[in-house]
């Protein structure tokens, strides 16, 4: 396959590349603290976090366990806990 | 650099090819600058300054003494000064030819300011004949328009009768 | 037909972009190429041009901004000169990299320290590994030319390179001499609307440039140089085309001016190529055969038309307006030696000219073939540089 002049490629890579289980810890939110402010959706680097019906939902293909959710959220409604696989 | 810009236009009109260029060592405005013109029957290529020159023209008489304004002119050449002096009294040692021409004062008389481009052009032409002065209206023209273009042409041409009187 | 006129080599340049139909001009100002964008304002301010004219705080946003709108699909225009040029560099590297098909063009002058505004070509050599195509033109009749010329190059979707047209400042930019300008139903039918085969858009969106690691880098530095080795035949094929149409030919990678049975070929870029011709004349109705061979385009390199032309000289005398500061020869003799590289190559005699402005006059191209004359007859003749008019005086 020849390569796109320009290292130029289509739309799209980063659903691709699930990077779910780069985890070493796993992000759990707890609904009852969780007030859907939206803090932890806008700094998780991997764009894992959606708000659904005021509650911060995490999409487990994609999150990489970095636990920035946790850090940043102001009422401490995200758990960073050992995954075992 | 106008003068030179509107020479190399005007010997275009005549039928001819032309080159016009400044010499800029990195001055700023209102400091004494060079320009440069060839005219030619065939195409210019040549790109280097001009050493020895034919004519020279001396805008800004307050030059002599500071610049050598007769570095390359050779016996057969001219220079044309914008003086209101006679030649022997500006201070030039040549055998060449020196004309002296009041420009700045017929630009004030036509134009209202001291910018003796136009003036010194009509002279040159009258002089010379190396542009004709027919060639200079379009090229006037083509650089000032409305009112300042015919403000312009009236200095050529006036420039151009009062030498012609007196040759 | 066009119309000729006397009219500023700058001028010349602007009119040729505006006729490109540029959507995209990024503007920031820098001597001695600040006329340009001067004149393209003018142009936009009285209608003659609808395009997108952006104001820049730098020429790394000029490029920028450029790059970004040639990947969003539009043609875009920048230009910029010496230390102008070089603070693009970054940008310029991406854009090659990218495959955007921008034009720029590099208005001549040295670059510092010492602080110069008078022209050579330190400045755009220094693109040699970019990955633009860089042309250099003799005049302000090729400088339009060339400018109309490098959208259809850069444009080719076997191309798809950034064009760098190089024009000496000053000598070329600031001067006026007689230019024919082309009708626009005739430019546009020459060079029709940019096509971008990829292009930014958030419907359907791509990645350009995207990541490339150890397992594919190199393979992308394949491309670009099969890309730019196949615009050779691009390069000849649109000057070749341009000549049908308008009826001017000022070479394709090279030009060559008798060199035929020339025992002496100048190799030089540039202005310079004027002043060279002239001389080549006069030396010839000496008896003298001399000739040279312009090179028009320095990257892609034309390694087989410069052995071509100098298969049957004796010597090739060689103009840098540059120097590889450490090297001992300029850019231009680096590359031509190691083309001519071989059995039965001529030998070649290296001279700095012009550097900075410095005047070279048709007495400095005599002095230089007496040399080369020597050479020729078999004596021994230093190799080294030569530093053509310099003042001794200043040195020693
Ligand atoms: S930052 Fe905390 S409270 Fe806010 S949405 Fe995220 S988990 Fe819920
Ligand atoms: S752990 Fe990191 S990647 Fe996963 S949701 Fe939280 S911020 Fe995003």
């Amino acid at each position: 396959m020849r390569l796109n002049a320009g290292a130029v490629c289509a739309g799209g890579g980063s659903y691709v590349n699930k990077t779910g289980h780069w985890r070493t810890f796993i992000p759990r939110v707890d609904t009852d603290k969780c007030n859907g402010c939206g803090i932890c959706y806008t700094y998780c680097p991997d764009s894992s976090i959606e708000i659904v019906e005021k509650t911060a939902q995490i999409d487990y293909d994609y999150c990489k366990g970095c636990g920035v959710c946790a850090h940043e959220c102001p009422r401490e409604a995200i758990a960073m806990e050992e995954e075992r696989k | 650099m106008i003068t030179a810009e509107l020479f190399a236009i005007a010997a275009f009109a005549d039928g001819k090819y032309s080159q016009a260029f400044p010499y800029f060592g990195g001055e700023r405005r209102g400091a004494p600058v060079q320009a440069f013109v060839r005219i030619d029957d065939r195409p210019i290529r040549l790109r280097s300054k001009i050493y020895n020159p034919d004519y020279v023209i001396l805008q800004d008489p307050s030059l002599i003494g500071i610049v050598d304004v007769l570095q390359g002119l050779g016996e057969d050449g001219m220079i044309l000064v914008n003086s209101e002096l006679l030649p022997e009294e500006i201070g030039l040692d040549t055998k060449a030819r020196v004309v002296t021409f009041p420009a700045t004062k017929i630009a004030l008389e036509t134009l209202g300011v001291p910018i003796t481009n136009t003036a010194i052009m009509g002279a040159f032409s009258a002089l010379t004949g190396e542009i004709t002065i027919d060639a200079l209206k379009p090229a006037i023209e083509e650089k000032f328009t409305g009112e300042l273009g015919e403000k312009n042409l009236l200095a050529a041409t006036t420039a151009y009768e009062r030498v012609r009187a007196s040759l | 037909m066009g119309k000729k006129a006397v009219i500023e080599g700058s001028m010349a340049i602007a009119i040729a972009v505006k006729q490109a139909r540029p959507h995209v001009i990024s503007a920031y100002p820098i001597t001695p190429q600040t006329h340009i964008m001067e004149f393209l304002a003018d142009f936009v301010a009285n209608g003659e041009l609808k395009t997108e004219y952006l104001r820049v705080d730098s020429e790394f946003s000029a490029a920028s901004v450029a790059q970004g709108a040639v990947a969003a699909g539009s043609r875009a225009y920048t230009a910029s000169a010496s230390q102008g040029l070089l603070l693009m560099t970054e940008v310029l590297y991406n854009v090659a990299g990218m495959r955007l098909p921008m034009v720029l063009t590099g208005v001549n002058r040295s670059v510092g320290t010492p602080v110069n505004i008078q022209p050579d070509h330190q400045d755009t050599v220094l693109f040699r590994d970019t990955g633009m195509i860089q042309l250099y033109v003799e005049d302000a009749q090729e400088a339009y030319d060339a400018h109309v010329q490098a959208f259809r190059i850069a444009e080719d979707r076997d191309v798809l390179l950034p064009v760098l047209v190089c024009v000496d400042g000053w000598t070329i930019s600031h001067t006026f001499e007689p230019v024919e300008v082309e009708e626009q139903e005739k430019i546009d039918a020459f060079l029709p609307p940019y096509k971008p085969l990829y292009h930014l858009d958030p419907k359907k969106p791509y990645t350009f440039g995207s990541i490339s690691i150890d397992k594919d880098l190199m393979e992308f530095r394949y491309l670009h140089e099969e890309a730019i080795q196949g615009a050779k035949a691009k390069i000849e094929a649109i000057a070749r085309e341009f000549e049908k149409t308008f009826g001017r030919y000022y070479g394709g990678l090279t030009q060559s001016y008798k060199t035929e049975d020339a025992d002496i070929v100048f190799v030089a870029m540039g202005s310079i190529i004027g002043t060279l011709k002239e001389a080549v004349d006069e030396l010839r109705a000496q008896g003298k055969k001399v000739g040279v061979l312009k090179v028009r385009s320095y990257r892609p390199f034309p390694v087989e038309e410069i052995r071509a032309a100098l298969a049957n000289a004796k010597v090739a005398c060689v103009i840098d307006r540059a120097i590889s500061i450490g090297f001992g020869a300029g850019p231009l003799t680096i590359d031509t030696q190691a083309a001519l590289y071989g059995p039965n190559a001529p030998q070649v005699l290296p001279f700095y000219a012009g550097l900075g402005g410095k005047d070279v006059e048709l007495k400095h191209v005599a002095e230089m073939v007496a040399k080369a004359e020597k050479a020729a007859a078999g004596e021994a003749v230093s190799a080294e540089p030569e530093y053509v008019n310099i003042n001794w005086n200043l040195v020693s």
